[in-house]
């Protein structure tokens, strides 16, 4: 085969190994292991991949270059953009979002989105370079420790110091970062692993045998579930992330239309099934509708599907849910029982289990129950809701520019979001149609996350309507990837709302500091300015007259666009759920 | 409801894997837990290693860490016990200088009574060696002090279970 050749480029990566005769016994050819590496993204299907260069990964940049027509590198600017890219192309895209570095600084800034792709199960695979292998250890030049580093917060991570070992490391990589519960695996690759040559041939891994990645659910757990669920009087569902990491939004339609039974969300589940469908009852946790927290402490079953009882959804564990029989669909062993003790535990992937399920529930509305709903709905509505989307102060809200960029975008659009009230108010408010529409940084709460993020859902999915909301504090985290939406012209829309503080710090502030506002008033650059230095078309917006035309304006682009909204400064994100308290303790004002 | 601290024994097998050391001490360390002994050897499976290691919590904790190590990748199987549902050892050594031997009848009394071992003798020192359970080892090391140790040192917990561990059955169930 000759080099550079590659026989076949797919732009998509399956699901299923491909077990094709052709693959399996194709020939090895005599190449580098840098090239071995950029073969291995080909065969693993790897279209584009988020990284930055130096000295210890400069063998796999020579080969990008010579495979650029079969891999697009994208040079972000600054490493943690890189792997935020690759979290925000695997969230919007369900395929294994891949990040590249050298070895010291550029590996240790991969670590902030590691972290968050771990928390968050989102699958990516990064590649660092190394220092050479008889320097491991000599505090050389740009070394260090990225695999004890990243230990913590990887699903598996591996040092390859052998050009011979990286077919199988990397296949093995891109199968345990994808499969079951995923989650990011970081690859170290020392300099002379990269220069060696060897017989590369490439194989797809099918299985390692320590790891059982999807644990099918036994009958009994489903018939015992089915038991409760039919006995029960006011079920409510809450569902996370593992509805869609598990492709299973159809299966959870079918089992509560069937059903009649409530569901609610956790901010990771938030899209996975349309906003606008009437047993969607609205976000849990700190800053959710009041109804789904107030009602988690009256149903007689919760069933939690593919969540994980996160602290910012359960508040207080003392007082969630007691009087409720919990039933608990994980596909992590590890999540089952850690902060919620469960009834009956379907242990098994989401899709599966809920296709199993459905048909042993009997058919049933829960009319009244379901008003209960409704009603906490209206009280909000007129206490918060009405006065966030529909103000008439003086100053703009946060919720407004969502209710804006709903009906401009009838919510096909994906929101990609950073850190804080503007997060929440976003979650709150925006209004989806599609699944995997709703990208943010939940379990980590990363500031910075949203604009790279942006960037790789856009390059993933170019058909898709994306839309970045971002504080005027997390902006400038990771402002600097306007560089990289100039070069690639990629077109992301991205809204400021510069409330020129960091607002949800200073809302604790304000609520449980006595108003000292210690370090969160911002004196903020000319954001307009700056996007224009990166000839991105811009605007500012400061009074509600000019709102709805400036997001019309900026939907209609076919190209980037950077829209600043002036927000009333001192704007609180309610309802909440002050740390500590209980869920049906969540205060209205 | 009780939930005691106690001692439980977590016997965990895994792939041979250079960082898995790593992994899972920090599996405790991230739960601000202290580990009271770890030993890693070879298990009776082939290319299968075997970390021993003994931890002061409650069940509802070791419980939760025995999740968190099984979902390793690179993690066979673990399991936790209690002292009862197990038959464990720890072994120690003590260097002593040679002419206590020959002096004081007293530490060859203790030798004997301990059940421990002369495993060498020369001029300058002999050494002791004792396995068994930590508390008689203690207590061997109480009667020793008084005529100075030179050195000492003892091994981690090793322990087999009562129960069967079946781990050939799950690295079958592992096979696709
Ligand atoms: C990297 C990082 N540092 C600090 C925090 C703590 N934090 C959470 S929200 C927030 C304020 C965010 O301010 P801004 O981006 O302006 O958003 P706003 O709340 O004003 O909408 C801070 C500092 C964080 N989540 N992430
Ligand atoms: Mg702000």
């Amino acid at each position: 085969m000759k080099k550079n050749q590659v026989t076949k480029v797919r732009n998509t990566q399956t699901d299923q190994p491909r077990t094709s005769k052709r693959s399996q016994m194709k020939k090895s050819i005599h190449i580098s292991g840098s090239e071995a590496v950029v073969r291995c993204l080909i065969e693993e299907g790897v279209d584009v991949l988020y990284g930055y260069p130096g000295g210890a990964i400069m063998p796999v940049y020579d080969e990008l270059y010579k495979f650029q027509d079969h891999i697009h590198h994208v040079l972000t600017r600054h490493e943690q953009g890189a792997t935020h890219a690759a979290q925000g192309y695997a969230r919007i895209s369900g395929r294994v979002g891949v990040a590249m570095a050298t070895s010291g600084p550029g590996a240790t800034n991969l670590v902030t989105g590691i972290a968050d792709a771990q928390i968050d199960s989102t699958p990516l695979v990064c590649i660092t370079g190394q220092v050479a292998s008889h320097l491991l250890g000599s505090d050389a030049f740009q070394e260090t420790d990225i695999v004890g580093i990243s230990t913590p917060v990887t699903k598996w991570n591996h040092q390859i110091t052998k050009a011979s070992e990286i077919p199988e490391v990397m296949a093995k990589a891109f199968y345990i970062a994808r499969s079951g519960r995923p989650g990011p695996v970081l690859i170290d690759i020392t300099k002379d692993a990269q220069f060696e040559e060897f017989d590369f041939s490439y194989e797809k891994c099918k299985g390692v045998r320590s790891y059982n990645p999807v644990p099918v659910a036994t009958e009994n757990s489903l018939k015992s579930a089915a038991d409760i669920i039919n006995s029960a009087k006011k079920p409510m569902i809450v569902w996370g992330q593992g509805v869609i990491l598990g492709k299973a939004e159809k299966n959870l339609i079918e089992m509560i239309e069937k059903t009649g039974i409530p569901a609610a969300w956790t901010i990771l589940g938030a899209s996975a099934i349309p906003t606008s469908h009437p047993l969607n009852v609205g976000m849990v946790g700190m800053h959710g509708n009041y109804g789904p927290n107030v009602l988690t402490n009256e149903c007689d079953v919760l069933i939690a599907i593919g969540m994980r009882f996160d602290d910012r959804v359960t508040g207080n564990l003392d007082s969630y849910a007691k009087q409720a029989k919990v039933i608990h669909l994980e596909i992590d062993p590890a999540e089952v029982d850690k902060n919620v003790k469960t009834d009956v535990a379907i242990i098994g992937d989401a899709r599966d289990s809920l296709r199993r399920l459905t048909p042993l529930l009997r058919e049933k509305e829960h009319k009244e129950w379901l008003s209960k709903f409704t009603e906490f709905y209206k009280v909000e509505f007129e206490t918060v809701i009405d006065a966030d989307i529909n103000p008439t102060k003086e100053g703009l809200t946060m919720g407004e520019v969502i209710k804006e960029i709903n009906s401009c975008t009838n919510g096909d659009a994906a929101v990609v979001t950073d850190v804080g009230q503007h997060q929440m108010i976003a979650c709150r408010y925006a209004k989806f149609t599609q699944t995997k529409s709703n990208i943010t940084s939940g379990g980590l709460g990363t500031m910075g996350f949203a604009l790279p993020a942006a960037i790789g859902a856009k390059m993933a999915e170019p058909e898709r309507e994306v839309i970045a909301v971002i504080g005027d504090g997390g902006y400038q985290m990771t402002i600097q990837e306007l560089g990289t939406i100039f070069q690639q012209r990629c077109a992301v829309k991205i809204v400021v709302l510069n409330n020129e503080y960091l607002g949800m710090v200073r809302q604790w502030q304000q609520l449980f500091f006595d108003k000292r506002y210690a370090s969160t008033e911002m004196t903020n650059p000319d954001f307009v300015k700056i996007a224009e230095g990166y000839s991105i078309q811009s605007k500012r917006v400061s009074r509600r007259e000019d709102l709805a035309p400036a997001v019309a304006e900026m939907v209609a682009s076919d190209q980037a666009y950077f829209l600043e909204v002036c927000i009333e400064k001192e704007d609180n994100v309610f309802p909440m759920i002050p740390t500590g308290a209980s869920v049906s303790d969540i205060r209205l004002e | 409801m009780k939930d005691d601290k106690k001692l439980y024994t977590i016997s965990v097998y895994t792939e041979n894997n250079i960082g898995l050391l790593n992994r899972i001490s920090a599996i405790f360390q991230r739960r601000h837990i202290n580990i009271e002994s770890l030993n890693t050897s070879i298990s009776e499976i082939p290319d299968v290693s075997r970390f021993t290691v003994v931890v002061r919590i409650t069940e509802s904790q070791v419980k939760k860490i025995i999740g968190q190590i099984a979902k390793q990748v690179e993690v066979i199987k673990a399991f936790y016990h209690t002292d009862d549902e197990i038959i464990y050892q720890e072994s120690a050594i003590f260097k002593i200088a040679s002419e206590l031997l020959f002096e004081e009848r007293q530490i060859q009394n203790i030798v004997k009574e301990s059940h421990s071992r002369i495993v060498t003798v020369n001029k300058e020192f002999f050494v002791i060696e004792k396995s068994g359970r930590r508390s008689e080892i203690d207590e061997l090391f109480e009667n020793l002090k008084p005529f100075g140790i030179m050195q000492f040192s003892r091994s981690g917990r090793i322990a087999v279970s009562k129960d069967k561990m079946k781990i050939s059955k799950v690295l079958n169930a592992f096979k696709h």
